[in-house]
């Protein structure tokens, strides 16, 4: 930067001799003031998403920079919502990326009294154990009068209503094809 | 709508804004009130009488919408002359059996077709499986050939029957039932009525807290008759709406995580009615049948071929062997207390918080704690994985960490943003989210979860030789390496042509042959052509204001249901000002700006040929195309547990005796009689003075459900960050409650404490000659995150509707006293005390019929 | 500069030295939409990064940020008020109309139940029950001698809580709400006390707070007749809206007009929205809505106009607006020589200490 440049950026420079004589406006406007740009504006990709809180299906747009999210708002195109959000859509980005979300496995063991660290894989063996074990104690071939039941009344699920279809889908055709049907969700609460 | 779907609420005010009138029922005043035009307070539990009387302010002054009513709804049919009325029985319909609390419906049916009505038995194998729920996309089955009498004149049809049985709800009873004075009443018929027709509609909205109650499928009922009478359904501005309060909770009925459904609400096989294949198959179709449910079989045959693939043969009836069958009630209620009784080894919970979000929370931790193992998938620490160390039965002494066998896995979640795939919002419209980012660590989709647990179960099984394991070893799960795919998920639910691999573009593609699969088939259609329809954004400024091309709504992308309707029997509209879509003669087609809910082609004049079932079967004027006579129930001969029309029952928890019946509560609701679910008393039971006032329960703009995704935000829980109850100025008065002081509230089942917020939002209602008090408190509350209070669903007992088997929480009775509650095991004395004077002591039993008379007199008095 | 650019009539930017100034922006919030949701509150803190500001059940209806603050730079006021003027014309009865007042009955009632029910040998530990039709009519004062003594002061905001005697039976009652922000003055005294020129008029004509600049001395609090702009505890800084002067230079809306589910917040040029506003304003008293009046719209108030001005159902007062504010600095003139000596004797010492440094 060279002198002249670097006085002409003084406020007071620009001031005295600019347009804005009582240094108010563009006189006193920073670098930064200067440079300012929505975060939307710089980012490297948006994904079209929906709002996760409820029915309405409001439209998001979500502005991803360095592979983080940095915005989250409403999606102008949409018919349904026309870019608008609620409180809790508009908080969708803290939703996201809150330092207070859990992000590893923790596990309890039976009589425990806190939480101890897990990892991902073998929490998941020990859930598939269990689901065997579980199922195997409480196997239920027959009824009475010998038609088939093919189920197990030991394993219980709640939970869908905030997840996709094809979540869903997953969910109900490996619990089906396994005999659990105690299969719930929001649904029927 | 304003309070709990904001950005919904936009198309009110726009609405408004072109002059429309805004009328907002609800017992408490909240910010929906304060947009709309009027706000009518009513007593919670008691809006069948509210519109029981606006039905009959329509039929006695003749204002329902004729020519519709004649062609487009039952009411001309006759009905048996078995039929008996709640006027007639005080309060109970023909066919009431005390012993199971169940109907025989036979009597209910239209004439000629009494053996058609469900018998005791059905009816309560019905009930135990929330079968009501399978017609969500279609009515129950029903002979197409049915007595009528087009002039409404015959005493048993359908139209006399309804004014009959609603002549009593006339304004005066309204006032003395519901407390909204006469006057006001009256402005709101006038205002429903002379604002529908031929050129103008209503839109009745409702929440979902209307299905929560012992009759709220009956609440829809009447809204739905009203809806009928006047002429609003199936065209634009009409309907009613049901706001649902969950990002896909549709999605989750269409392919079920329901105990009772699989995909496209075919009913999961019961063991005695479904034994084998075909058995299962003729229950969903009814041969002989009118309408699309006639072609059921290949809608089951190509789920079976989705589920299990090639192992799904015509020899070994397409796998429908491995299914596993229903013995009756194992509703997500019946689970809890199966927990507590030890029967339930495991437990998943997906998104899903039942220690904070589900009645009667107490039941609901205590059966956590009496598993082997709870998963708990999540975003952030809730209040079910955390109820061994932080929940209130802790602080009562009931659980303790040292003594609590329950192994925990806590598995984080991935968010919305991280993942792909599709949400059905509540218009029944499927839109495909994009995938931002990664989930972060060891956050995952559910979709990773259930594929890779799948994949190490089947690993297991491997080698097995067992016929329980034949299911899960022929089950097609192959979805890559790492990541499912969302949209083949999407395909696959979506179904292919087998023979070209082609993806169908309509359900009327499938055969029950084994040539075409497809996971679910009112889903179809999604991957048209091979394109993902529901990842469509045109934007809304650049197509018609029905929106078709974005996301995609089923059945075929139609966005109004059974829009047939808004046209006239010949088939034009109604009116220029409400057309939607119409036959055009020339072309030989339907058309609009709609996707036609009706054959394309076929024209308004075809009558069936004789003998005629299926599709073939369906009139030209048979709007409601998925009911077995094609026409809109105002009554309703078969399909729903607790009667053929709506009345006026009290909730199961009521200070009130109801006025207009000896029956006091729906007498077939489901109970679960036992000790640690009391129900504090009701009318004809002594010491309903115990609990003296009514409590409601909703939602807060500013707080999502149970608080899982919102009490953990700063910027939310700032808003609305302390648990409180709303009393009118009255009731402060009465009970000495001081404005931001402390109280708590009180049921048989707990008592929760809460700030006070007095306001002039609640007002007491003058029922029966008596000033009710009601209070409302917000459900959000829990144990974990950045603000904690007691959670309102502790106070709810467990009493369900007996259609779908959903819980009564919008309403009940409680005490409340000013200050906080005892703690330890205080509390528990507590509480206990008042079980004690409301008479709630060991072997009382809720009694269920409370007729007077005399041929019930067998009942349980 | 003009005779008097600190008070009267006048565009701002121009008046601050943009020689090419794009049109006035500003905000017209219209009251009589706004369902208090606070989706303004959160999207403005969500885009800005704005901490919380708390978590303290305040009990003022439902607001609960208590006001603008540092941390709160859009806020919804709630007013519960008693009044037969529903806001709306449409010939049904009020919404409280004819509704009951007094005690409940509830300890004398269950007369059915009484009277019917088997005795199973508890005791409720009740006053025995009578005749709840007559109770209804005549409470006995004994056992209520709270009831009908006239209203009770609650600790509400408003303490004369109606409907609780029959001498103020229950008639109609409207929820007001109102999201507030910045007004962005056309005469902004936050920015003429400004020492450091940290507050500066954008482009936009909007005010804006350069928090790479502010240094914490909080003139502007005092000096802002709306009570607005406020210093944030933690790092001493002046903060407020900034009408998303980011988002603006990009040609976006700024984030809480942007999330409003019922456009109760409209953003846009000004003039037009003064336009909107009056036809908003008329259309609203055709229908029957007669308290509906405009702040902050005209030219001619004491700040010269607002950039974010309103469409209100009642007095200023009633949503905690001042009825007349007056920019703080339109005696400034006056002072100004010396107040200009001053500060140019501050410019030139800031000067000199920038030399030595860059030296």
């Amino acid at each position: 930067m060279g002198v002249r440049t670097w006085i002409e950026g003084w406020p007071v420079y620009r001031q005295l001799t600019g347009t804005d004589p009582l240094g108010r406006g563009a006189a006193a406007q920073s670098d930064r003031s200067k440079s300012l740009t929505a975060r939307t504006e710089t980012a490297d990709r948006v994904a079209k998403s929906v709002c996760p809180y409820c029915a309405v299906g409001c439209g998001q747009r979500i502005f991803v920079k360095d592979e983080k999210v940095v915005q989250i708002e409403g999606d102008p195109d949409s018919p349904i919502s026309r870019g608008r959000l609620c409180p809790k859509g508009s908080a969708s980005l803290s939703l996201v990326t809150s330092d207070r979300r859990r992000q590893h496995v923790l596990y309890r063991r039976p009589y425990g009294t806190e939480w101890e660290r897990l990892d991902l894989e073998t929490a998941m063996d020990m859930i598939a154990d269990r689901v065997l074990e579980a199922r195997e104690q409480t196997w239920e071939d027959a009824d009475d009068e010998g038609r088939p039941l093919n189920r197990t009344l030991g394993i219980s699920s709640l939970g869908g209503a905030t997840l996709d279809n094809e979540e869903n889908y997953l969910i109900k055709k490996l619990f089906t094809a396994l005999g659990a049907i105690q299969i719930e969700n929001q649904a029927r609460i | 709508m304003a309070e709990a779907h904001p950005v919904g609420f936009q198309w009110v005010i726009e609405a408004k804004n072109r002059g429309a009138t805004v009328i907002h029922v609800d017992p408490r005043f909240s910010r929906t009130s304060a947009l709309a035009h009027t706000h009518v307070p009513v007593r919670a539990g008691a809006d069948i009488a509210f519109l029981g009387g606006v039905v009959n302010y329509i039929l006695s002054n003749e204002k329902d919408f004729r020519e519709y009513v004649l062609a487009y709804t039952n009411a001309s049919m006759i009905v048996s002359d078995d039929f008996l009325d709640t006027e007639d029985l005080d309060g109970l319909f023909s066919g009431f059996d005390p012993k199971t609390n169940t109907y025989d419906e036979s009597s209910w049916m239209y004439a000629g077709h009494e053996e058609h009505g469900q018998a005791h038995e059905e009816s309560h194998a019905s009930r135990e499986t929330a079968s009501a729920q399978q017609h969500e996309s279609h009515g129950p089955p029903l002979p197409g050939d049915v007595r009528r009498d087009p002039t409404l004149q015959h005493p048993r049809c359908v139209y006399q029957i309804l004014k009959r049985h609603y002549g009593r709800y006339t304004p005066e009873v309204v006032e003395q039932l519901c407390g909204v004075p006469v006057d006001k009443f009256l402005a709101v018929c006038e205002a429903w009525t002379s604002n529908s027709g031929r050129e103008r509609t209503t839109s009745l909205v409702y929440s979902v807290g209307w299905t929560q109650h012992s009759v709220g499928v009956q609440y829809i009922r009447t809204g739905a008759i009203i809806q009928l009478l006047l002429g609003n359904m199936g065209r634009p501005g009409g309907g009613v709406l049901a706001l649902r309060g969950h990002a896909s909770i549709q999605g989750s009925t269409d392919i079920p995580t329901l105990f009772n459904l699989l995909p496209g609400y075919l009913p999961m096989p019961h063991h005695a009615q479904h034994v084998d294949f075909q058995d299962w198959i003729d229950d969903i179709r009814h041969p002989g049948q009118k309408g699309f449910w006639a072609n059921a079989e290949a809608y089951a045959v190509s789920l079976l071929k989705a589920y299990f693939g090639e192992a799904a043969t015509e020899e070994n009836q397409w796998g429908y062997g491995w299914l596993p069958r229903l013995t009756g009630d194992h509703g997500t209620y019946r689970q809890a207390l199966d927990m507590i009784d030890g029967k339930i080894k495991g437990y998943f919970l997906l998104g899903q918080n039942p220690a904070v979000g589900s009645a009667h929370g107490r039941a609901q931790r205590l059966g956590m704690a009496n598993l082997d193992w709870l998963v708990v998938r999540d975003l952030y620490m809730i209040e079910s994985a955390t109820f061994w160390k932080n929940g209130p039965e802790v602080e009562t002494g009931e659980i303790t960490p040292e003594t609590c066998r329950t192994e925990v896995f806590f598995m984080p979640a991935a968010s919305h943003a991280e993942k792909e795939g599709t949400f059905t919002q509540t218009q029944r419209l499927l839109q495909w989210r994009e995938k931002a980012v990664e989930p972060p660590a060891d956050a995952r989709s559910e979709l990773w979860f259930f594929y890779h647990l799948g994949k190490r179960i089947r690993a297991r099984l491997a080698s097995s030789t067992l016929p329980r394991d034949a299911g899960i070893k022929n089950l097609t799960w192959e979805y890559g390496e790492d990541e499912p795919s969302g949209e083949a998920v999407l395909q696959e639910i979506n179904g292919f042509d087998l023979s070209t691999g082609k993806p169908l573009s309509t359900f009327n593609e499938m055969k029950p042959d084994g040539s075409t699969s497809g996971g679910c088939w009112i889903y179809t259609g999604v991957f048209a052509d091979g394109v993902n329809q529901a990842a469509r954004r045109k934007p809304g400024s650049e197509q018609s204001w029905v929106a078709p091309e974005w996301g995609w709504a089923w059945p075929a992308n139609r966005r109004t249901l059974y829009n047939r309707a808004s046209a006239d029997p010949d088939g034009n509209p109604w009116s220029e000002r409400k057309a939607y879509v119409w036959w055009d003669g020339s072309a030989g087609e339907w058309t609009g700006h709609d996707v036609p809910d009706f054959e394309k082609t076929k024209p308004p004049s075809y009558r069936p040929p004789e003998g005629a079932s299926g599709v073939a079967a369906i009139s030209g004027d048979d709007a409601f195309i998925m009911q077995g006579d094609g026409k809109g129930w105002l009554y309703v001969p078969s399909g729903l547990i607790d009667g053929p029309m709506p009345t006026h029952y009290e909730p199961a928890e009521s200070m009130i005796r109801n006025p207009l019946y000896g029956q006091q509560a729906n007498p077939t609701r489901k109970v679960y009689d036992r000790d640690d679910n009391p129900t504090n008393p009701s009318p004809p039971e002594p010491h309903t003075d115990v609990f003296p006032y009514v409590f409601g329960t909703s939602r807060l703009t500013e707080h999502h459900t149970a608080g899982g995704m919102s009490r953990q935000l700063a910027y939310l829980s700032e808003l609305q960050p302390e648990m409180f109850v709303e009393v009118s100025p009255e009731l402060a008065t009465e009970r000495g409650l001081e404005h931001l002081g402390w109280a708590h509230v009180i049921t048989a089942r707990a008592a929760i404490e809460a700030k006070v917020l007095v306001t002039d939002r609640m007002t007491p209602l003058r029922i029966e000659g008596r000033i009710i008090h009601q209070l409302w408190l917000p459900y959000h509350w829990g144990a974990e995150g950045l603000i904690t209070g007691d959670s309102a669903n502790d106070l709810i007992g467990i009493t369900l509707d007996p259609n779908v088997l959903i819980q009564e929480s919008k309403v009940g009775t409680c005490d409340i006293q000013p200050g906080r509650r005892p703690t330890g095991k205080a509390l528990l004395a507590y509480v206990e005390e008042y079980r004690r004077r409301a008479g709630l002591i060991p072997g009382h039993h809720t009694p269920i019929v409370t007729t007077r008379a005399p041929e019930d007199a067998d009942g349980q008095q | 500069m003009g005779s008097n650019s600190l008070y009267g009539p006048l565009d701002p930017a121009p008046d601050a030295g943009y020689t090419d100034a794009p049109p006035r922006m500003g905000f017209f919030t219209d009251t009589s939409v706004c369902i208090g949701c606070k989706a303004c509150e959160v999207a403005c803190k969500t885009w800005n990064a704005i901490p919380d500001d708390g978590f303290n059940l305040l009990g003022q209806s439902y607001d609960n940020t208590g006001g603008l603050t540092a941390n709160s730079w859009r806020h919804v006021a709630f007013i519960e008020q008693p009044r037969s003027d529903s806001g709306a014309a449409t010939g049904v009865p009020g919404a409280f109309a004819g509704l009951p007042t007094g005690p409940s009955a509830s300890a004398q009632s269950a007369v059915i139940a009484a009277t019917t029910g088997a005795d199973t040998g508890t005791a409720p530990g009740l006053p025995p029950a009578v005749d709840a039709l007559a109770a209804a009519g005549t409470v006995d004062p004994q056992l209520f001698p709270a009831a009908g003594t006239g209203p009770q002061f609650l600790g509400m905001p408003q303490t004369d809580l109606p409907g609780r005697t029959s001498d103020a039976p229950r008639t109609d009652f409207r929820w007001l709400m109102m999201s507030n922000v910045c007004k962005h003055c056309t005469h902004a005294a936050c920015l003429d006390v400004c020492p450091t020129g940290s507050l500066f008029r954008t482009e936009f004509g909007t005010v804006v707070v350069q928090e790479d600049i502010c240094n914490g001395c909080g003139y502007c609090v005092a000096a802002c007749p709306y009570g607005v702009i406020d210093r944030r505890e933690d790092d001493g800084r002046a903060w407020k809206c900034t009408l998303c002067y980011d988002r603006l230079s990009d040609g976006l809306m700024p984030a809480c007009a942007q999330a409003c589910p019922t456009e109760s917040i409209v953003f846009g040029e000004l003039a037009s929205l003064r336009e909107q506003a009056a036809a908003r304003v008329e259309t609203l008293q055709s229908q029957g809505v007669d308290s509906a009046r405009l702040y902050g719209h005209s030219d001619d108030d004491g700040v010269g106009g607002d950039g974010a001005f309103f469409l209100l159902l009642d007095e200023p007062e009633v949503y905690g607006l001042p009825p007349d504010p007056v920019v703080t600095t339109k005696d400034l003139p006056d002072m100004w020589k010396r107040a200009g000596l001053a500060a140019l004797a501050m410019a030139a010492s800031v000067a000199v200490s920038f030399l030595g440094r860059r030296g």
